[in-house]
């Protein structure tokens, strides 16, 4: 059955309206656990508000179990589910890049959008940075395109690589993410702020 | 426009609400939320308009047309993030939280919170590209389907944000 539109039960224009509803939902949720805000954001990494560990591994576990469990009762094709390659040297790299980003502007592309649609300027200007990191990377692209090539692993599961089924990945990953709940609670009474 | 505030939701509940939102992008259309590629679409299409024929042979624009075809615009993430806005906009109307403000800690001015917002914008973007997509479409879409290399992404995004945090205290706490 699913993934709809790969198995053309929807056609391109309905799943392009659906990528609008979706993303209503995506924005609708952000806002409404306060990722509209840079200073609720940043608490993650100084203890003080943890809302962002909390969701983001709520989601990605929440997402996880509903893929895996939508294959086994057959109303999903896994195989037919974009999986992100993997590209060592450039998803590291890429990634602390973004790190310092996070910690300099405080917010994300995603929660940008999400604070620029209830009013918040530094959220404008934020978006305007990335246009303009984007710009740069497109502009410079010969210099670092054998960086950003380098290291191509295919699209390998995780599960994969550890050598686990995916279901005892999933499974570990729920204790590990419930343990960093737990640290969370923990952080947010040794640190308490008020709410931004 | 300002009202009585509501408090924000559940984050628990907030994160199984964002993990079904996921869920229904892979149900629907085979692939995870993402971010930043709708900015790829407009600076392509910056491209485009401004030095066509530059464009034809840049090698970021000849990456972005292998997978997309036709109006670089009409892409599914262009679409979902201007869904991200009406949502975001929605979300705060009934909250009470709209307002035009620049926010910042007591410590910094709002001048200083803009800049660092665009350099930290501009790293952002830049390492998204690097990285082929960001919080959202690489490591929390990514960790969904098993990705290592969204695992690796996110654990390179939020190990160096800690790792840092430390130095860029005082803009924060």
């Amino acid at each position: 059955m699913g993934p709809l539109s790969v198995n053309e039960l929807i056609s391109e224009n309905t799943n392009l309206f659906l990528a609008f509803i979706i993303g209503i939902g995506f924005g609708f949720v952000l806002e409404q656990s306060g990722f509209s805000s840079s200073r609720k954001l940043a608490g993650v990494f100084y203890g003080y508000d943890t809302v962002v560990l909390k969701v983001f591994f709520t989601a990605a576990i929440t997402a996880m179990l509903g893929l895996l469990f939508f294959s086994l009762f057959g109303w999903v094709d896994l195989n037919l589910v974009y999986i992100n390659p993997t590209y060592l040297t450039s998803s590291i790299i890429g990634g602390i890049i973004m790190g310092v980003g996070f910690i300099l502007g405080g917010y994300c592309p995603g929660t940008s959008f999400c604070g620029a649609s209830i009013g918040k300027i530094d959220a404008f200007v934020f978006i305007g940075g990335l246009f303009l990191g984007v710009l740069i990377f497109g502009l410079g692209y010969n210099i670092w395109s054998g960086m950003y090539l380098a290291k191509f692993l295919g699209s390998p599961k995780i599960s994969q690589t550890l050598g686990l089924s995916d279901g005892v990945f999933a499974f570990l990953l729920i204790i590990v993410a419930l343990a960093m709940f737990r640290v969370a609670e923990w952080a947010e009474m040794k640190f308490p702020r008020e709410e931004y | 426009m300002e009202t009585k505030k509501t408090k924000y939701l559940n984050p628990y509940v907030g994160g199984v609400l964002l993990g079904l939102v996921l869920l229904a992008a892979n149900f629907v259309s085979g692939r995870g939320l993402g971010a930043s590629g709708a900015i790829k679409s407009v600076v392509v299409t910056t491209f485009n308009t401004i030095a066509p024929s530059a464009s034809e042979k840049s090698g970021f624009v000849k990456e972005f047309r292998q997978s997309h075809q036709g109006n670089p615009m009409k892409t599914w993430l262009v679409f979902e993030m201007t869904g991200v806005l009406v949502g975001g906009f929605l979300s705060g109307a009934f909250a009470g939280r709209l307002k035009l403000k620049v926010e910042h800690s007591p410590k910094i001015t709002s001048k200083k919170r803009l800049l660092l917002a665009l350099a930290g914008g501009a790293l952002f973007g830049f390492g998204s590209q690097l990285g082929r997509g960001c919080t959202s479409g690489s490591a929390l879409s990514g960790m969904a389907v098993l990705s290592l290399g969204g695992f690796i992404t996110m654990m390179a995004i939020f190990g160096t944000a800690y790792a840092m945090a430390y130095f860029f205290r005082k803009n924060w706490i």
